[in-house]
């Protein structure tokens, strides 16, 4: 078993916390895209060590913190 | 377990099924045929362990369409901090199943004793059953729990909204919490934490069924049934073109054709079989005859039983008239909290509307395809891959169909009445 902290950083959204504002494919068209209603599709791959600091501003933008680096998804409710 | 077992068909060694169905309504006759719930053999720590033990020895997997392995579910949700709860899933939001509804008609006693052992095995001090709101159950089953007396646990009774998506699994926990009948992202998992944040196991009602089987007279006796790895005897609700469509149990391993059988057998030429209800997969007759069913998955299609709903789709009927019908009311039943639900499932039931009655060509075929990857394991439950799943299936297994349609054929089918099961009664809202 291993710590999330010691796992490569990936990038997760929270489809129910997402509402399309699409910032996030602003900030990091490298690894996400759009799908035809405005949701971002997500490559959930190992980040490469040059994005995570991409990564980590896209996650700060997003208006409802449905966007995450590693880990878990956020908890609603 | 032997190689015996898998040298013959596995229903061959089958003593007298039904084993769930048939052991009397009321608790005097359960009590008559079966006895006591037995917790006085697994008492203690050492005995909450082993009846953990001989669940996971028996290889009974969860009956609510997963098939996940129930001996492994227990084991985690007794590992955990708080003492647990647990909740008993009777809701089949299936139209096209009521193998729940019957048990807990024909044997809810089995299903509470079940219960007990199970609340026992986990640590548990409660357990919820989870019935959906409306008809009769609800009130019989209070009425068959005041019957009960001397049951270690705390029982209730959950009234869930009448919706398709609302039977899952996080959606039970939610709304036991809050009211809210709605899925909810996980994780954490209703073992990791769910009512009351306290691990939860969620367990289908036959499932909690068998383990009151189990528990009286042990894993060997459980596995004389089914597969190797899908032991055991299972119930199917069984419906269309078939003589007496109705509730059976069969045995995991079992042919498509042989369970049709065990409903009379097919009553006029069929198309196509849909295994594992709305969330399943068509399969294509006669090819699919000799498809052996479990909960393992089969064939290019990964064909499984899921919940039990098998539907009988006659030659002359529209496949894919009726899969564009089955996938607008998914897309209805969504709980449009994501976006690949609320803006996909609708999207593809027009596209698939398109195929099956309007004007379409290679081009609507192409925007389905792609709608239906887009969609694909990105919602936030398993509501929109069970719908696409559905759907890619029927483009496969009606695929010469396809092409007639796509070649703006009309096809007689479409005229035909609808067959597949719609609910009578739906809720609107969420509480």
């Amino acid at each position: 078993m291993t710590s999330p902290s010691e796992d490569p950083p990936r990038l997760q959204v929270n489809p129910i916390a997402c509402v399309a504002h699409g910032v996030c494919r602003e900030l990091l068209p490298e690894r996400i895209t759009m799908d035809e209603w405005g949701y971002p599709i997500v490559d959930g791959s190992p980040l490469p060590a040059d994005l995570v600091a991409h990564a980590r501003r896209a996650v700060a933008a997003c208006p409802t913190l449905a966007l995450r680096v590693d880990g878990k998804l956020a908890r609603r409710r | 377990m032997t190689s015996v077992l898998l040298e013959r068909a596995p229903w061959e060694t089958a003593p007298a099924l039904p084993r769930l169905l048939g052991t009397g309504r009321k608790l005097a006759e359960h009590r008559e045929a079966y006895g006591g719930i037995p917790l006085r053999t697994f008492a203690g720590e050492e005995g909450r362990a082993r009846l953990i033990q001989e669940v996971t020895q028996a290889g009974l997997r969860g009956r609510g369409g997963a098939g996940f392995p129930t001996g492994r579910k227990l084991a985690s949700v007794a590992s955990g901090k708080k003492t647990p709860v647990v909740l008993a899933n009777g809701c089949e939001s299936e139209p096209a199943s009521r193998k729940d509804k019957t048990l807990l008609t024909h044997a809810p006693h089995l299903v509470l004793d079940g219960a007990v052992l199970a609340a026992h095995a986990v640590g548990a001090e409660k357990v919820i059953i989870c019935v959906e709101r409306g008809g009769s159950l609800p009130e019989r089953l209070e009425r068959e729990l005041a019957q009960r007396k001397g049951d270690p646990v705390k029982w209730q009774i959950a009234r869930i909204p009448r919706r398709y998506v609302s039977s899952e699994e996080s959606a039970l926990v939610h709304f036991v919490n809050s009211g809210d009948g709605r899925p909810i992202a996980v994780p954490p998992r209703p073992y990791e934490r769910g009512v009351d944040g306290r691990p939860t196991l969620v367990d289908n009602v036959e499932t909690l069924g068998h383990i009151a089987l189990i528990a009286r007279y042990g894993p060997d006796w459980f596995r004389e049934l089914g597969t190797q790895t899908d032991p055991g005897s299972t119930l199917v609700t069984i419906g269309g073109a078939v003589a007496q469509p109705n509730v059976y149990e069969i045995v995991p391993g079992m042919r498509i054709g042989e369970v049709l059988d065990a409903a009379g057998g097919a009553t006029e030429p069929l198309g196509a079989v849909l295994v594992g209800g709305y969330f399943g997969t068509w399969v294509p007759m006669p090819e699919g005859w000799s498809m052996p069913l479990s909960h393992d998955r089969t064939g290019p299609g990964g064909v499984t039983l899921g919940a039990g709903a098998i539907f009988a789709l006659p030659a002359d009927a529209c496949g894919l008239a009726e899969t564009a019908r089955i996938t607008r009311y998914l897309a209805e039943e969504s709980a449009e909290q994501c976006g690949p639900c609320m803006f996909g499932l609708p999207a593809i039931a027009d596209d698939l509307r398109s195929v099956a009655f309007g004007r379409c060509g290679p081009a609507t075929r192409q925007r389905l395809m792609r709608r239906i990857e887009m969609v694909s394991g990105r919602g936030a439950c398993r509501h929109p891959d069970g719908a696409t799943r559905f759907a890619t299936s029927a483009l496969t297994a009606f695929a010469e169909d396809l092409e007639t349609h796509l070649n703006g054929w009309t096809c007689s089918g479409v005229s035909r009445d609808p067959m597949l099961p719609l609910p009578k009664a739906r809720d609107r809202g969420w509480r």
